[in-house]
């Protein structure tokens, strides 16, 4: 038995330490906030803003006030603003320890493509290029597989790439690898999974 | 000598040509300089590039410049929500060059700055580094990008006192100071104008000194995905 995505969430949320600075991509990583628990934890909004509140109640959105996903969002007593510049200024210069987000495909070197799929409907990177250069640590959380059941952790990433080298963590439905030297070291496997079960599904070397 | 002009259409006066380069501020529909946009589509002003995070959506921001066709290219890092963008896109009407998104910021900041070039890691093994300069700095790789200088920027602030001193609100600040830096011209459409003295010294977000051109307006501020929660039971 696999882990659903508030499982993933809830298994990405144990990767924060009380006093972290971080970024959340927008899908599952969006519901890590749920699981951070008593750990202190401020949220970055690459759109500049540090200490990121909840939705809104109905009747209490502002259009000044939104996250890097265009949803109105609302501040705490610890928010802080700033402009883009300064945002990706903290963002690139490795202050937020830890970015959280979802990819299309990440190969054992630490190779994230998750922006682009040649062919179709490019919309564009956003912050995405910056996150995963610039923060201490870039976790990604995604399904195992494609829907073809097709491995999405590979040897070598087949679409245009984000980063390069970028990617420490993948948070799957299946588990929990690490990006090491010579392939992907399994950290982690949701209940009813087994070492096998991970190898067969994964076209990336697991060491 | 007065920055405040009367409205949007005076503001720009004089300072429009065909085929120059426009910095915008705004993120998505958030803080987006939305009467000057106006005023620049009824100026009829073409072949534009326009350096600006997002595209805005087919009927609102940049959108409506799209749909008269004034714009030649973009320089953007996300242009999700406007059909019309994508339909000129691959038509082949309109050029698009994405920049990651703290690079473009950092691209109008250094611009603004006097830094014609500057490098980063951001976008190293990607497709953004074709044709870029690499440079190793203490082991590691890095690519040059350039400063944007733009012939004119366009921004929204909440609030501006007769010198041109902004105050931004919340994350409608986001690309509005980088691109108002770097500006030749910089106008600005405000919520509200305040005499100098007014706004505390040491809470503004932008001098004066980048602002040429003040207008004051009533904005429509629209939100481009209103997302609440629910109210506990009491």
């Amino acid at each position: 038995m696999a882990w659903d995505r508030n499982q993933m969430a809830e298994r990405a949320a144990q990767e924060l330490e009380d006093g972290m600075y971080v970024n959340l991509g927008i899908g599952i990583p969006t519901l890590v906030a749920n699981y951070v628990g008593d750990k202190d934890i401020t949220l970055q909004s690459e759109n500049g803003m540090l200490g990121m509140g909840p939705f809104p109640y109905e009747g209490e959105e502002d259009p000044d006030l939104i996250n890097a996903g265009k949803q109105t969002i609302t501040e705490l007593a610890r928010t802080s603003y700033f402009d883009s510049a300064t945002s990706f200024g903290m963002i690139r210069g490795g202050k937020i320890a830890a970015a959280i987000l979802g990819a299309m495909e990440v190969s054992e070197n630490g190779d994230l493509a998750n922006w682009m799929i040649p062919g179709k409907l490019v919309k564009g990177m956003g912050g995405a290029m910056d996150l995963v250069a610039g923060v201490g640590r870039v976790i990604v959380v995604m399904d195992h597989t494609n829907k073809a059941g097709e491995s999405k952790v590979l040897k070598e990433c087949t679409l245009p790439l984000t980063g390069k080298g970028v990617v420490d963590r993948i948070i799957t439905n299946l588990g929990v690898l690490d990006v090491e030297h010579k392939g992907l070291h399994i950290v982690d496997l949701a209940p009813g999974v087994t070492r096998e079960d991970m190898i067969a599904a994964t076209e990336a070397t697991i060491i | 000598m007065s920055k405040i002009y009367a409205n949007a259409a005076d503001a720009l006066d004089g300072v429009l040509f065909d085929g120059m380069l426009i910095a915008a501020g705004g993120f998505g529909l958030c803080g987006i300089p939305e009467l000057l946009i106006d005023a620049i589509r009824d100026a009829g002003t073409k072949d534009l590039t326009v350096a600006s995070n997002n595209a805005g959506v087919d009927d609102f921001g940049l959108g409506v410049l799209l749909q008269t066709k004034q714009v030649k290219k973009m320089m953007s890092s996300y242009v999700g929500e406007n059909a019309e963008f994508m339909r000129q896109y691959l038509a082949g009407e309109l050029e698009l060059e994405f920049n990651p998104q703290g690079t473009l910021a950092e691209r109008m900041r250094a611009g603004g700055a006097g830094i014609p070039g500057f490098y980063t890691k951001t976008g190293v093994g990607t497709v953004i580094a074709e044709g870029k300069e690499v440079k190793v700095f203490d082991g590691e790789e890095y690519i040059l990008e350039r400063g944007i200088f733009a012939d004119l920027a366009i921004v929204k602030a909440w609030k501006a006192d007769t010198t041109g001193n902004l105050i931004f609100r919340k994350t409608a600040r986001n690309f509005n100071p980088p691109a108002a830096m770097c500006g030749k011209i910089c106008v600005v459409e405000v919520e509200e104008i305040v005499e100098p003295g007014t706004l505390d010294p040491d809470g503004i977000h932008l001098p004066g000194v980048y602002v040429h051109r003040i207008v004051q307006g009533t904005h429509e501020k629209r939100i481009e995905k209103v997302t609440t929660r629910k109210r506990e039971e009491a």
